[in-house]
C-alpha cells in the first residue's frame, strides 16, 4: 500500500499480514457477535458498501481513469486497475451473459484468505470475503451504476476457483439519462 | 499571480467547503464635507455608490464604515440609518470606507447552487453526447475554472486570468479530498466539509500552485 510517486510524504508502506491479520480478526468479531452466517455476510457487506463509497473517490483521483463507456469496459478497470492497485492481484474478467451485463472476476490468488485453509463446519455458508462485494458495490453505486455483487463460487467452500459475480442493473439506455 | 477562493459543491449543488484565499481589497477611505457629492442609494441590505464615481470609489462599492466604526448594514454602529446620518450637515466632516462588499456565506451558498444548475444546463445544451460540462467560464477579472469528478462533486477555483497550471491544482485539490476528507471516518458524505488537515494541505497546494506559475515576461 504506497502511494504514487510525487506526493510529499515519505514512503508508508504497511505490512501486508497486519492487513490481513485485521480482516481476519474481523471476521472472527463478526461471527461471535452474530448467530447465523447470513448476518455475518450482510453485515461484512455493509462494511464493504460504506468503505467503497469513500474508495471510489481515491481511486478516480489517483489513476484519473475516463468515464467507462461501457460495461465490459467497466468490469475491465475493476479488474485490472483496481484490483491491481489496491490488492496487488488482476482476477481475469469474463462475460457470462448474452445481455452483456453479467460479469465475472476470477481470482486465482486472493490475499484475504491466505492464511484460512477452510471454513469451520458450522460457518458453512460464511462468505469470508464479502467486504469485497461491498467494495465494489458501493464503489459502483458512486458513478451510477447499480450494480449487484456477489461470490458465485469460493476456493474455501471446495470450490475450483473463487469467482465474483456482477451484474449490472440498469439497461445502457438509461443511462444516457444520469449524466450530471 | 493570485488564487482568490476555492469553491467545493456536492452532487446536489450544496456547498460543502469555501475558502477565501487572496481578497484583493480596494477600499478607499475618505473625508468628506456636506453636501457629500458622491449619490447613495439602498440596496438588498447595504448603502452602495448610484453615482458619483471618482478616486477610487467606484458605482457599486458600499459603505463599509463610518468614522472607523464598520456599519451594520443600513445601520451605523450605533444603530442610526445611514442614509439620514450622512443627510444631517451636522455630522460632517465624516470619514467613509468604501469598498466591494464581502459575500455572505448565506450568498456563497446561493451563487454555488446557481453554477450547479447553469453546470447542468452548460451540458445538456451540448451538441455532442457526454459533455464535460463548464470547464472555464472566463472574465476580465478573473477565470472561473470547474472540474466535475465522475462522483458528481464539483470543484471550482477562482483566480487571476495569467494564472496557470489550474488543471493540475483541481486535480490536486481531488487527491487532498480523497484522503483528508474522505478517509476521515467522522466525515459524512456530501456534508460541509470541517477537517483542519484538509484545510491545512488545500492552503499548501494553493501556495505550491501561486508559486509556480505563470512563466512570462514580468512574472
Amino acid at each position: 500500500m504506497s502511494r504514487s510517486p510525487g506526493r510529499k510524504q515519505e514512503n508508508h508502506k504497511i505490512s501486508r499480514e497486519l492487513f490481513v491479520l485485521t480482516y481476519g480478526a474481523l471476521v472472527a468479531q463478526l461471527c461471535k457477535d452474530y448467530e447465523k452466517d447470513e448476518d455475518v455476510n450482510a453485515c461484512l457487506d455493509r462494511m464493504g458498501y460504506s468503505i467503497g463509497i469513500r474508495l471510489i473517490d481515491d481511486f478516480l483521483a489517483r489513476t484519473a481513469v475516463k468515464k467507462c463507456r461501457s460495461y465490459s469496459e467497466t468490469a475491465d478497470v475493476i479488474a485490472q486497475i483496481a484490483f491491481k492497485m489496491y490488492l496487488g492481484v488482476t482476477p481475469s474478467v469474463s462475460c457470462s451473459s448474452a445481455t452483456r451485463n453479467e460479469f465475472s472476476l476470477i481470482l486465482d490468488k486472493n490475499p484475504l484468505v491466505d492464511f484460512v485453509e477452510e471454513l469451520p463446519a458450522e460457518r458453512a455458508s460464511l462468505c469470508y470475503c464479502n467486504i469485497l462485494c461491498g467494495v465494489i458495490r458501493g464503489a459502483l453505486e458512486m458513478v451510477h451504476l447499480a450494480a449487484e455483487v456477489s461470490f458465485l463460487q469460493d476456493r474455501l467452500k471446495g470450490d475450483a476457483v473463487t469467482e465474483i459475480g456482477i451484474t449490472f442493473l440498469r439497461k445502457p439506455e438509461d443511462r444516457k439519462h444520469r449524466r450530471n | 499571480m493570485a488564487i482568490f477562493s476555492v469553491y467545493v459543491v456536492n452532487k446536489a449543488g450544496g456547498l460543502i467547503y469555501q475558502l477565501d484565499h487572496y481578497a484583493p481589497r480596494a477600499d478607499t477611505e475618505k473625508t468628506f464635507s456636506f453636501p457629500l457629492d458622491l449619490v447613495l442609494r439602498p440596496h438588498d441590505e447595504r448603502v452602495v455608490v448610484a453615482f458619483g464615481q471618482r478616486d477610487g470609489i467606484r458605482v457599486g462599492h458600499a459603505v463599509l464604515a463610518i468614522n472607523g466604526a464598520e456599519v451594520n448594514g443600513r445601520f451605523t454602529a450605533d444603530g442610526k440609518d445611514v442614509l439620514e446620518f450622512l443627510g444631517n450637515p451636522a455630522n460632517y466632516p465624516v470619514s467613509i470606507r468604501f469598498g466591494r462588499h464581502r459575500l455572505s456565506s448565506n450568498e456563497k451558498l446561493m451563487l454555488a447552487s446557481m453554477f450547479h444548475s447553469l453546470f447542468a444546463i452548460g451540458s445538456q445544451l451540448s451538441p455532442e453526447v457526454g459533455s464535460s460540462g463548464i470547464e472555464m467560464l472566463e472574465t476580465d477579472t478573473f477565470k472561473l475554472h470547474c472540474f466535475q469528478t465522475l462522483t458528481g462533486i464539483k470543484f471550482m477555483v477562482l483566480a487571476d486570468p495569467r494564472q496557470t497550471g489550474i488543471d493540475t491544482l483541481l486535480r490536486k485539490i481531488y487527491e487532498i479530498y480523497s484522503d483528508f476528507a474522505l478517509k476521515n471516518p467522522f466525515y459524512s458524505l456530501e456534508m460541509p466539509i470541517r477537517c483542519e488537515l484538509f484545510d491545512q494541505n488545500l492552503k499548501l497546494a494553493l501556495e505550491v500552485a501561486e508559486k509556480a506559475g505563470p512563466f512570462g515576461p514580468g512574472s
